[in-house]
Order: C-alpha cells, then sequence, then structure tokens
C-alpha cells in the first residue's frame, strides 16, 4: 500500500537511470544514513559500536570489493584476507615510514598496493577458471600469509612480528574515540558503496557480469576478457585492501598476519554467498549476518538470565550459527539479498497479493 | 512461501535484535562488587590448556568470596570465551569492560589480544595483567603505563632456559659452539623469545637456529626432519595446546633424546605430556616461579572452601595442576592488587580501574604475606615499582617423570644486565613508533 511506484513518472533518461528509481527507496535509504551519521553517534552504546558496528561496516566493506570480483565478474577467489593483509601492510609501513604521512593517503596507498598484488595474482584467471582459480587465488593467500610472517622488513623489524599504530588523526581531526572511529569507517564504507554501484551499473560492470555469464560470448561480442577480468581484481583488490587497512588500523589498531589468515577468506566469502552473489546490498547483509549473528547468539542466555557454561554457549553459538546458514541456503541459494528483494515484490502488492 | 517468509522473518529479527545489542548498563550492583571479568578459551585448538587455566582463575575468586572477599569487598566476575582469536578477544574486551560498575583489571591469556589491549586499555584506564606472557617490554613501566606482565616475561624465561644449559654444560664458556634450536608457534607469542636467544647467542658464542611450525601445530615433519639433519645439542620448544604433544612425540619418532627438550611454561604442563606419557619422561619445562603445587595450603583452602562445598569450576583431579596453579597466581596476583590500592584509597571500597593500576605498579608481596595468602613455597616475593612492571624474574626448571611434573633446579634468576637494556631499548622503540613520551618522575607519584 505504502510501498508502490504508481504515479512516479520518469520524463528523464537520469531519473530513470537513478540508483533508486523508486521515491520510497530513496526515503528509506535516507533515513538509514540519517540513522547511520546522527542517532547512532548520539545513541549508540561503545560497545554497539567498538565490538559490532565498526567490524560489521569494515568487513562489509570487504565483502564488497570480493562481490565485484566472485558474485559480478565470477571469478572465485580464496585470496581475500591476503589482500587485505597486503593492504593493512602498505599502509602501516607508508604511516610508520614517512613521516607526516596523511592518515586517509596511506590507507588508500594500502589498497593501491593491494590492487597491485591482487592483478598479479589475477593473471592465472586468465588461463584457468572455476575450482583451479580459487586454487590459484589460494597460493596468494598463503604467499602473503608467509611474507609478513618472514620478512622482517613489512613489519619494521618488529620483534614478535606483530604490528601496531597509535595516535591516528586524519584532516586534523583525531581518530580515538568509538564514535570518531565509526564515523571514519562509515564514510569510507558510503563512498566505496557509491563508487562500487555506480561501476556495476555502467560499462564496466556490464563487462563483468557477460564474462561471468558466459566468457566465451562475451569475448565473441567484442568484451575484451583480459580486461574484464583484470579490471574485476584490481577494483576488487583495491578495495579490499582498504579494507584490510582499516581493520588493522581501526579496529584492531595492532595485529599480525594471523588477523588476515585463511579463515578471514573463507569469513568473506561465506558473507558474499550468504549475502547475495552479484549484489552491493548482498554484501552489507552478509556481513550483518556473519558479524552480528553469533553476537547475539552468544548474548541470548545471559539476556534471559539463563547461566550456562562459557564452553557450552560457544559450542551452541556455533551450532545454531552453522544451521542458520545452511538453513538460508536452502531456503534461499541466492542469498539475503534475494529474500530481500522477494520481501519488497510482495510489499508491492500487499495487502492484495495475487 | 510460508518458509520464506519466515526466513525473512527470522533476518529481520536478527537485525533487530543487533539493534539492542548492547550491555546492560551497569547493574544495581555496581559500587558494591569488585567486578573480574575472565577472558578464557574453553573451546578450539588450545581448550585442553586453556581450561584448568580457566578453572584456576575463577577457583580462586570463589576462594577470595568465601574467604570475606577483598576487606570485605565481594567478588564477581563473568567468563568470555575467546578462542584465543584476537578479534574475538577485543570482542570480549569491549563487552565486559563496562560491566557492573567497571572491569578491575584484564588479563587477556593470549599474546595476540594482549598486543591489541594494550592499544586500547590505556584509553579506558583498565591496567592488564599478563602474568608470564605479553609484550617482554612491557615490563618497562615507563613507557607501558598499564601493563604488567608479573613476575617474569618470554625473555626472561629464555634467559633462564639458556642459564640453566650453561650451568648443565659446565659454565657459559662451554656453550661455544653449541647448538640450540627454538621450535616455536609461529605467532607473536612463538617470536618473543627470539632477540632474546640471538642476543644471548652472540653473548655465549652458540649457534642459535629457530624452527617455525604453523598453528595449530600438529604438522610438524619438516620441522623435526630439520632438527635430525642438523643435530642441535638442546632443543626449545615454545609451543601450545596440541603443538606441545605433537612436538614430544616427533621427537620420540626422530629419535631426539627428550632431557635435551626444554619447553616454556605454556609447554610444561601436565596437558601436554599425559598424552605422551613414559614417551615424554625426562622432557624439562621452564616453571615461571611455580610448577605442580598439590601440598600448597591455597590449594588446600580451594580443596576446602571451593571445591568441598560443591562450587569447583573443574573437576577436583584438576586443582593443583600447572595450569591451574597459573590461573590461580593470576586472578591472586589481580586480588592483590586491588588490596594494595585499597590501602591507599580506602580499606573496604570498591577500587576503580586506575586505582588498581596504582596498587598492582605498588604491589609488594613479601614473604610474610605470600605465607599467609598460602603461596608458601609456590613463588617468591614479588615488588613493582614505577620502573619495573616486572617484580620478580626467578624461575625453575621442572622435570615430567611419566606421570608428574617435579622440580630438577634451584631457582635462577634471570640476568639483568642483559634484560634491561634489551627492555629499554624496545620500549623506547614502542614509544616512538606510537608518539609517546616517558612518564615524568611526577607521574610515577600517582
Amino acid at each position: 500500500m505504502l510501498y508502490r511506484e504508481n504515479g512516479q513518472f520518469k520524463v528523464s533518461y537520469r531519473a530513470d537511470q537513478q540508483i533508486f528509481p523508486i521515491l520510497q527507496d530513496r526515503i528509506g535509504i535516507g533515513v538509514l544514513l540519517l540513522l547511520a551519521f546522527v542517532a547512532i553517534p548520539l545513541f549508540g552504546s561503545e560497545y554497539l559500536m567498538r565490538a559490532v558496528l565498526i567490524p560489521f561496516l569494515i568487513l562489509s566493506l570487504a565483502a564488497l570489493g570480493l562481490n565485484v570480483l566472485v558474485g559480478y565478474c565470477g571469478q572465485i577467489s580464496l585470496g581475500t584476507g591476503a589482500f587485505m593483509a597486503v593492504g593493512a601492510y602498505a599502509a602501516y609501513n607508508f604511516h610508520v615510514r614517512i613521516d607526516g604521512m596523511p592518515l586517509v593517503l596511506s590507507l588508500l596507498l594500502g589498497g593501491v598496493f593491494a590492487t597491485i598484488v591482487g592483478v598479479l595474482f589475477g593473471i592465472p584467471s586468465l588461463r584457468i577458471k572455476g575450482l583451479y582459480l580459487a586454487v590459484a587465488t589460494l597460493a596468494a593467500q598463503f604467499f602473503v600469509d608467509w611474507a609478513f610472517l618472514r620478512i622482517k622488513w613489512f613489519t619494521n623489524n618488529s620483534s614478535s612480528g606483530s604490528v601496531g599504530v597509535g595516535g591516528l588523526q586524519a584532516f586534523g581531526l583525531p581518530i580515538e574515540t568509538p564514535v570518531q572511529k565509526y564515523l571514519f569507517c562509515l564514510v569510507f564504507v558510503v563512498i566505496f558503496g557509491i563508487i562500487a554501484k555506480n561501476l556495476v551499473r555502467g560499462h564496466i560492470g556490464r563487462e563483468w557480469m557477460a564474462i561471468r555469464d558466459m566468457d566465451v560470448a562475451a569475448a565473441v561480442i567484442g568484451i575484451r576478457p583480459v580486461y574484464a577480468k583484470l579490471t574485476a581484481f584490481a577494483v576488487s583488490s583495491f578495495i579490499v585492501g582498504v579494507a584490510g587497512a582499516l581493520w588493522g588500523f581501526v579496529h584492531l589498531s595492532s595485529w599480525e598476519a594471523a588477523a588476515f589468515n585463511i579463515d578471514r577468506s573463507f569469513q568473506l566469502l561465506f558473507m558474499v554467498i550468504i549475502g547475495g552473489l552479484g549484489s552491493i546490498m548482498g554484501s552489507f547483509f552478509g556481513a550483518a549476518f556473519i558479524v552480528m549473528v553469533p553476537l547475539v547468539l552468544d548474548n541470548l542466555p545471559a539476556w534471559f538470565g539463563v547461566p550456562i557454561d562459557t564452553a557450552l554457549a560457544s559450542h551452541l553459538t556455533f551450532m545454531i550459527f552453522g544451521s542458520l546458514i545452511v538453513f538460508f541456503l536452502i531456503v534461499e541459494p541466492h542469498g539475503l539479498a534475494r529474500l530481500w528483494s522477494i520481501g519488497k515484490e510482495k510489499l508491492r502488492l500487499w495487502p492484495f497479493p495475487h | 512461501m510460508r518458509l520464506r517468509s519466515l526466513a525473512l522473518a527470522i533476518s529481520v529479527a536478527a537485525t533487530a535484535a543487533a539493534a539492542l545489542l548492547s550491555p546492560e548498563p551497569a547493574g544495581a550492583q555496581a559500587g558494591k562488587e569488585q567486578f573480574f571479568p575472565v577472558l578464557v578459551y574453553r573451546t578450539g585448538a588450545y581448550a585442553p590448556n586453556g581450561i584448568p587455566f580457566a578453572n584456576g582463575y575463577v577457583d580462586y575468586l570463589k576462594l577470595v568470596n568465601a574467604q570475606g572477599g577483598i576487606n570485605g569487598v565481594k567478588v564477581s566476575f563473568e567468563e568470555c570465551e575467546t578462542g584465543y582469536a584476537t578479534d574475538k578477544g577485543v570482542e570480549c574486551y569491549e563487552r565486559l569492560k563496562g560491566k557492573n560498575g567497571g572491569a578491575t583489571v584484564f588479563q587477556p591469556l593470549s599474546t595476540g589480544i594482549t598486543f591489541a589491549l594494550t592499544e586500547k586499555a590505556p584509553g579506558d584506564k583498565i591496567p592488564l595483567i599478563t602474568a608470564g606472557y605479553g609484550r617482554s617490554e612491557s615490563a618497562d613501566g615507563g613507557v607501558f603505563k598499564w601493563n604488567f606482565p608479573l613476575a617474569g616475561t618470554y625473555w626472561v624465561a629464555a634467559d633462564i632456559l639458556v642459564q640453566h644449559v650453561a650451568k648443565k654444560e659446565g659454565g657459559f664458556d662451554k656453550l661455544k659452539g653449541k647448538k640450540i634450536t627454538l621450535v616455536y608457534h609461529d605467532s607473536p607469542y612463538g617470536k618473543e623469545p627470539i632477540a632474546l636467544l640471538q642476543e644471548r647467542a652472540k653473548m655465549n658464542g652458540f649457534e642459535f637456529n629457530s624452527i617455525p611450525v604453523t598453528h595449530p601445530g600438529v604438522e610438524q615433519k619438516a620441522a623435526w626432519l630439520q632438527i635430525r639433519q642438523s643435530r642441535p645439542d638442546y632443543v626449545f620448544l615454545w609451543g601450545w595446546g596440541v603443538m606441545n604433544s605433537t612436538a614430544l612425540k616427533e621427537a620420540v619418532a626422530t629419535g631426539f633424546p627428550r632431557d635435551k627438550m626444554y619447553g616454556v611454561w605454556w609447554a610444561a604442563a601436565e596437558p601436554d605430556t599425559k598424552d605422551v606419557g613414559d614417551g615424554a619422561k625426562g622432557y624439562h619445562g621452564l616453571a615461571l616461579q611455580h610448577g605442580a603445587e598439590p601440598n600448597a595450603k591455597v590449594v588446600k583452602d580451594v580443596m576446602t572452601l571451593v571445591q568441598g562445598k560443591g562450587q569447583g569450576t573443574g573437576p577436583k583431579e584438576e586443582v593443583g595442576t600447572v595450569l591451574y596453579m597459573r590461573g590461580l597466581m593470576s586472578a591472586m596476583l589481580g586480588v592483590e592488587g586491588v588490596r594494595r590500592a585499597q590501602e591507599r584509597y580506602g580499606k573496604g571500597k570498591v577500587m576503580s580501574g586506575e586505582q588498581v593500576r596504582w596498587g598492582l605498579e605498588n604491589l609488594t608481596l613479601d614473604q610474610k604475606k605470600l605465607d599467609t595468602l598460602g603461596f608458601a613455597g609456590v613463588m617468591r616475593p614479588i615488588s613493582t615499582s614505577c620502573a619495573d612492571h616486572m617484580g620478580a624474574a626467578w624461575a625453575r626448571v621442572h622435570t615430567w617423570d611419566g606421570t608428574k611434573w617435579n622440580f630438577t633446579s634451584d631457582w635462577l634468576q634471570a640476568d639483568e644486565a642483559i634484560l634491561k637494556p634489551m627492555v629499554k631499548a624496545a620500549a623506547n622503540k614502542y614509544a616512538s613508533e606510537k608518539k609517546l613520551e616517558r612518564r615524568t618522575p611526577e607521574d610515577c607519584q600517582t
């Protein structure tokens, strides 16, 4: 009843091509942004920001990056953790070695280095596909893990191999309190979200999707597979690299290579699959699911005042979380984003479904 | 279709629940009880070692309550499972730090989590106790105001192991030309001792090699092949969890003599050797202060006042084992920090994190105090100061006889002449990286 686009006429191409063609969607996004930028910083607790929302934002950024590669271009990657690590360590080296390096610039340069490494490991994708490519990107994961554990120069000769940053500031503003950190991440996520959305709507996104759907046919109609695949790797690793740098700098502030190990790669791949392949929205849903559901499950016994053993609680969390994943994949193999759009379709017909 | 709407409803509910996800505001009991957050890992690859520690820690807090609290202030506590993962540990820290009137002290129980919390704790004004682990350079209280690696660090452990080996060989000059190989867990924890061992190798002229083992450490064939080829005189084992028993089994398989193997205290407890049994006979471990202490008075207290009343956290057999004692001792150090703070800020009051920090910095656990606490013979006196957050650098070596750990050496003290400059240099490096100033003498008074 409320959610219906009847009477919203498009009289220009511009209006027809906007990201959210339906007025109600635009209002919804506006409210969401208002909530995120104003209400949460004002009323959110420190725990909510530091332990829930900051990891959620950063991981959804990384999932977004991975979605470009896996969801839009169809190139399976198991090296996301590695590209995050490259971003984090490159940004760290710029930050520590160059005096007075602006924070944002080091983060972006982290992304640039992740891009270089990503493209390098994307080259095999020109010859191999599917599971074989996944194995090739797995090599990136192991190589990068090895490099940051063994090559002392990357960690500024830290004796334990752990690196850390402190006293962050951007544009003269300190990034110390949870609110500042949260807003800093939020700005990054919003900007990259808009960029990614526009990329996948543009000609380059269409090329990626053509390659994903059938690369031979795409080549026949004049899409260069080399260009399409490598740009997908580049854009994806850039976003993932920046997310990695944020994860290290803003969330952990002190990290070792284990923070970006193979588990992280799998976690991100699950986010993309559960959230919805080939959907920007899905990246956020997936990240929310993977980050928040275990926390909710963990806290449930305490909320209901049921004291249970810590080990039992944590085993239960694993079990319920696992079965939820299976449940969602059975109910909707196309991910939470698909559920979301089904919900919207139904809302349009409501209250008179066919 | 119904299934789908159900799924949709669940996902909406999950998001809504997440929005509510914030710890309840400081409860009604705030201001009455001293709250001890307990970071544990009762699951995962390191659980066999994490569980006795956690049980010891919680049992001691229960014991304090059974004995009337800290000058009448009861202790409350809550566990949070970290699974030894840094990001989970950070989440636990955030969850517990504001609960029940604020956390007294955090004991991260993982080097990775210690590194991450070292950045966060000063901002929240909560001290960190890392008894025997964590950053070695945090012994320098001039830079690390909120870190307390009480009663030893990995550098102390490594130094004492080298000293012990030298003693066995008949003097430091006999170490020349010997080969010592470190088999380590490939994480900040395992890498910590390398800097000191390299320094010692330069000083004493032995050849030092290090072989990393990746987490969780069940695959060590390559490492032990290397050992078989290079034939070191001694192997130091810096392992954790399943890695230790695997290393011992590999040592048996490759025929490396167990009595030439020395484990750090994380690698020298019952869970590490029990499964190997006789195969581990002769294997030495570093006992950073304590070993297995089934006869200590504090253990008897726990048996009567906690276990005896059916309130024990773990099984009875575990009480008094090495890692259980480590938990007990760590909890005791935290509680004594509160007690010391109460001496200055008011007995019978709940102490804030800042006040406890002062208490930990001015800790004086002399022999008399240890005797009354029931820790006589378990550990040596500890006294901290503004400059020295470690308090003591003593340890012993114990040996597995096939069924239990027995002490086989006297007390050894780490060489201050080596440790001090290394700690200072590393702390200065940290300070310059983080753009921190050293604390002034005035700051030490507060």
